[in-house]
């Protein structure tokens, strides 16, 4: 198990962290997710990667915390990457770096986009395991990945930085 | 007219797909439809650059969360104490669990991760065998006590050293921590490191893994006895 652990437990904390957005719940979670892990190992088939099986676990806590709390709070931190609208001279520097610009724009996709947009681009999970992850057809997944896409560039074009798309 | 609306909803399909081919998750077979279609079709090729850097900036993103401290795992170990016994499920085997690693890794993570990890286990295995041959004395937090060679006596931490550390950071961070250590490398790439050359009560050995852990040369590191 500490193996397991130490090989999966980084990945499976920052997709729950993208997901709850407190470092807290995220840290209580992981420590749930391996233990139904641990309980539930008979019951893997091995017909998925584990990586996918753990980050189905992973996700089901995750929607469960956020039912359970009145509103998406933020913590501290989480709520600092956030940018303002009204923008102070260094945040204003910050735009011009379109690096900064785009991952600024990631953190305010709503949940099933940031979820979506992890999986694709982090987690490497293929249209068939996403599908598996959040328990959506195919089509549903390469749909609701464009239109995150276009979220994005709208998000993008809001801060000056239009990429000509869509 | 007709043909740009036969090639319309192509051209869609394709587009969907480029995220995945950025990520190198596509079937080969889809993967060589896309890269045909990029390459007679600029306009796609200019939207896959716009995938590629969104690609990049995602992973940046993620890679700056950081990781979960001690605490999560203690829960962890905790929690699986507290459970009833049962049989260890024949399917978590250690030999399954690395096939099963592996396999769900893709080709490009599985490339990086087999170059990382023989860098990391040459520089890992320089290091213990440059402590070895120079003779560093283990040493730790001393106390009136004799210090003990007993490599089960003391106070232990496991230890997973960061893929990037070279042997001259690990080396210095041992130093730097009076640290030495006392078995490995176990599965996973783990050492067993001595804190201490007498026990400890727990919170002082929890509060010293709390500082550890802020070195960059520490991937994972936890408690063991």
């Amino acid at each position: 198990m500490q193996v397991l652990y130490a090989r999966h437990h980084v990945r499976v904390y920052r997709f729950v962290l993208r997901l709850v957005r407190n470092e807290a719940t995220a840290e209580d979670l992981i420590s749930e997710v391996f233990l139904d892990v641990w309980r539930q190992a008979g019951k893997f088939e091995g017909r998925s990667a584990a990586s996918t099986w753990m980050l189905s676990i992973a996700r089901f806590k995750a929607l469960s915390a956020l039912r359970r709390r009145p509103e998406d709070e933020l913590d501290d931190e989480t709520a600092g990457q956030i940018e303002d609208h009204a923008d102070d001279p260094e945040t204003a520097l910050a735009k011009k770096d379109k690096g900064s610009a785009l991952r600024q724009c990631l953190t305010k996709l709503s949940a099933d986009h940031r979820e979506i947009i992890d999986l694709v681009y982090y987690h490497e999970k293929s249209v068939e395991e996403v599908a598996e992850i959040v328990g959506i057809p195919e089509a549903t997944v390469k749909t609701r990945m464009f239109y995150a896409r276009k979220k994005l560039s709208e998000l993008l074009k809001e801060q000056g930085i239009d990429r000509g798309w869509p | 007219m007709s043909a740009m609306k036969q090639e319309a909803p192509e051209r869609q399909e394709i587009e969907e797909l480029l995220p995945w081919h950025a990520a190198g998750t596509l079937s080969r077979r889809d993967a060589q439809r896309v890269e045909e279609a990029l390459a007679r079709d600029p306009e796609l090729a200019r939207r896959y650059a716009l995938v590629r850097e969104e690609f990049g900036e995602a992973i940046h993103l993620n890679e700056s969360l950081g990781a979960p401290s001690a605490r999560a795992m203690e829960k962890l170990f905790a929690g699986i104490e507290a459970e009833p016994n049962r049989r260890r499920p024949a399917s978590f085997d250690l030999g399954s669990r690395i096939g099963e690693f592996f396999s769900s890794l893709s080709p490009r993570t599985l490339a990086w991760s087999a170059s990382a990890a023989a860098i990391a286990i040459m520089l890992q295995a320089g290091l213990l065998a440059n402590i070895m041959l120079t003779g560093t004395k283990p040493s730790g937090y001393e106390t009136a006590s004799a210090p003990s060679t007993d490599p089960g006596v003391g106070a232990f931490t496991v230890i997973r050293f960061a893929p990037q550390a070279t042997s001259d950071d690990i080396t210095k961070f041992l130093e730097a921590n009076k640290l030495s250590i006392a078995a490995g490398p176990m599965a996973g790439g783990l050492y067993k490191v001595r804190v201490a050359v007498t026990g400890i009560p727990k919170g002082e050995l929890a509060r010293i893994v709390k500082k550890l852990q802020e070195d960059k040369v520490v991937g994972f590191i936890a408690t063991t006895e």
